[in-house]
């Protein structure tokens, strides 16, 4: 399942916070159908670790949703946004599926290369970023994009991308969104519908 | 052309409040009371005159889905689902949705809810949309805090809960079963049908699932009347779609239009036409990743809808729109297409699992031309073997784009495979 090579920690125990957190997420569910929670306690534990999930967290969760153990261990590896080893603290994941790749996402992830020195799936020596290529994100209207943590960087060209790069690697916070000021996904030249409102805005 | 009167997303560009105060402004909440008030068969029966079909795709009547669940209660609880799982490449509506009118989203779902007899929803969001998923929830706390949600939805007399739940980036949990599998707790999967969800879904309870922008909808059509929706767009295609259109155009965009619109006149009207001009465009995949690729010669004429796109043996889709110009390469592309599905396929039927890896291996290869002729027909056929013959339909999403390209491109590919053969008897000589 896990690369054995991966440093396991022996034991794993959500914080106080996350413990309430948890409790919330099972309380959505029905009765008796706790185990639906697998998948935000999963998440909890991952964003509690540094951004990946130890089997100790996998044991606990299925020890605290009366899950078989296999049964966590079969949904933390069928879903890709699981990380099973330790990875960046940046995941920088750039789409390269057609809308981006229409539009270059084969310079985002040349520039990513080169700006990070390392290749797809690869983590920087100093543990600040991996890198990785992944899958329609569904922002394609503002492609080519990336996905960082937990934002969207859009509208991205070499240019863009090294500067969202270089601000992380100084320690600060890129802003997210279109990098080239649209504010959505309204068309840039200008709007084509949505122009009538007056109303609409005059009753605000 | 449509009207900004009759557009129902006013805010998805977000330039004005996504939120409670906003969205009332935009006429969200306006009477939803009384729209309850009118009973389950009343909503049901305007949804179904309506003609609003599935915006997730598959384009089956909504009101009609909605009238499959059963009507006594026989101890067990209904559900809504609301599929919020967007990832079909292309497509990028689902999220301006949640992040821009939310509030379109949960007051369809207790109104959809109420017409199923269903006391809960959850909305199973991607979970790559965090932002996203923060928007809606800020959305659907602040309808408890204003009891339009929760106990006695609005005074109706009727509970309501409103749950999202995230997932984790597994594009077949789109696929309404491998969904609920997935929200019960297990690996994203798709069931066998029958039993259908209506009967036996989530938890073993009659359950529906919705895509965001049919739920989102359903409130704006019962407020104007379902002729209001009806009138727009062409029979059996009826009302307003959001397009998104990405790829080789002046300027990518998302927009709501009418149904039926021609394909030339939504580029040219919103993206600011093809780049270097509709003579420069080469082909476009008009519903998503799944739909066959259309040539220019087609798209000079097709209009966005259902049956139209299909008359032309592609389809709607999601009605997202990526264009190709002269300078994409059409091999490539599909098979980057190929590639998607060979990475998302659950494995879970051997003609998809072993099906779409043959198919990525050969579309590879195809691009280079490293290949004889005689193996186009061997590629067709593979897509044949896979088509049809699994549990779930993304085998058939992933045989579609390939049988498109050799419909319309097969000298394209001929050409390839001479050129690299005549390059390699240079090469020999």
């Amino acid at each position: 399942m896990t690369d054995q090579s991966v440093h396991q920690s022996e034991s794993f125990a959500f914080t106080p916070e996350n413990i309430e957190r948890a409790q919330a997420a099972i309380a959505k569910y029905p009765a008796g159908c706790q185990a639906s929670a697998v998948m935000p306690l999963l998440d909890l534990a991952q964003r509690q670790n540094g951004g990946w999930i130890p089997r100790a967290a996998m044991d606990l969760i299925a020890d605290m949703l009366e899950m078989p153990p296999i049964r966590v261990y079969e949904v933390a590896t069928f879903y890709t946004m699981y990380n099973l080893e330790p990875i960046g603290k940046h995941h920088v994941q750039v789409c390269t599926n057609l809308p981006c790749w229409l539009r270059g996402s084969d310079q985002i992830m040349g520039t990513c290369r080169k700006v990070l020195g390392i290749g797809n799936g690869e983590t920087s020596d100093d543990g600040l970023f991996t890198l990785t290529e992944v899958e329609c994100l569904g922002a394609c209207v503002n492609a080519p994009m990336m996905q960082i943590g937990d934002d969207y960087y859009e509208d991205l060209d070499a240019d863009s991308t090294e500067s969202v790069l270089s601000v992380l690697k100084g320690g600060g916070k890129p802003n997210p969104g279109s990098q080239t000021g649209r504010k959505s996904c309204e068309p840039a030249g200008g709007l084509t519908s949505l122009t009538e409102l007056e109303t609409v805005k005059a009753k605000e | 052309m449509l009207r900004d009167k009759d557009r129902i997303f006013t805010n998805i560009y977000g330039l004005n409040d996504p939120f409670l105060s906003g969205a009332r402004a935009r006429g969200d909440w306006d009477g939803t009371k009384e729209l309850l008030a009118k009973g389950r068969d009343w909503i049901v029966e305007e949804i179904k005159s309506s003609g609003l079909r599935g915006r997730g795709g598959a384009g089956f009547s909504t009101g009609l889905k909605w009238s499959f669940m059963p009507k006594e209660f026989a101890g067990r609880p209904h559900y809504l689902v609301i599929n919020a799982d967007e990832g079909e490449p292309g497509t990028c509506k689902d999220r301006e949705i949640m992040r821009h009118d939310p509030h379109k989203l949960v007051e369809g779902a207790l109104v959809a809810s109420f017409a199923m007899g269903a006391h809960a929803t959850y909305c199973y969001v991607r979970g790559e949309f965090f932002r996203e998923t923060e928007a809606l929830q800020r959305a659907v706390d602040e309808a408890y805090d204003a009891g339009l949600i929760g106990k006695n939805a609005c005074g109706s007399g009727w509970d309501f809960d409103f749950y999202i739940h995230r997932g984790a980036g597994a594009y077949i949990c789109g696929e309404e079963t491998a969904l609920i599998e997935s929200l019960e707790g297990k690996k994203g999967m798709p069931r066998l049908k029958p039993p259908f969800p209506a009967n036996v879904g989530l938890y073993g309870c009659p359950t529906t699932v919705n895509n965001v922008e049919s739920i989102a909808v359903a409130p704006e059509i019962l407020r104007r009347g379902s002729g209001w929706f009806a009138n727009l767009g062409r029979p059996n295609n009826t009302g307003t779609k959001l397009f998104n259109i990405s790829g080789h155009v002046e300027n990518p965009c998302t927009v709501e239009e009418e149904m039926g619109i021609p394909l030339k006149e939504l580029i040219e009207k919103h993206a600011g036409g093809v780049r270097g001009g509709w003579k420069n465009l080469l082909a476009i995949v008009p519903g998503g990743a799944s739909v066959p690729v259309l040539p220019k010669s087609i798209c000079d004429t097709v209009l966005m809808d259902f049956d139209s796109l299909r008359e032309v043996k592609s389809g709607l889709g999601t009605a997202a729109v990526m264009v190709m110009d002269q300078s994409a390469d059409i091999v490539k592309a599909i098979s980057r297409l190929s590639y998607f599905y060979m990475h998302e396929s659950c494995g879970q039927c051997t003609p998809c699992r072993e099906g779409t890896g043959w198919l990525s291996r050969m579309m590879d290869r195809m691009v280079v031309g490293s290949a004889i002729t005689e193996e186009i027909d061997l590629l067709e056929e593979v897509t044949r073997q896979i088509e049809g013959h699994t549990i779930c339909a993304l085998g058939d999403a992933a045989a579609w784009p390939v049988q498109g390209l050799i419909r319309h491109f097969r000298p394209e590919i001929e050409k390839r495979i001479a050129e690299y053969q005549a390059s390699n008897v240079t090469a020999a000589a």
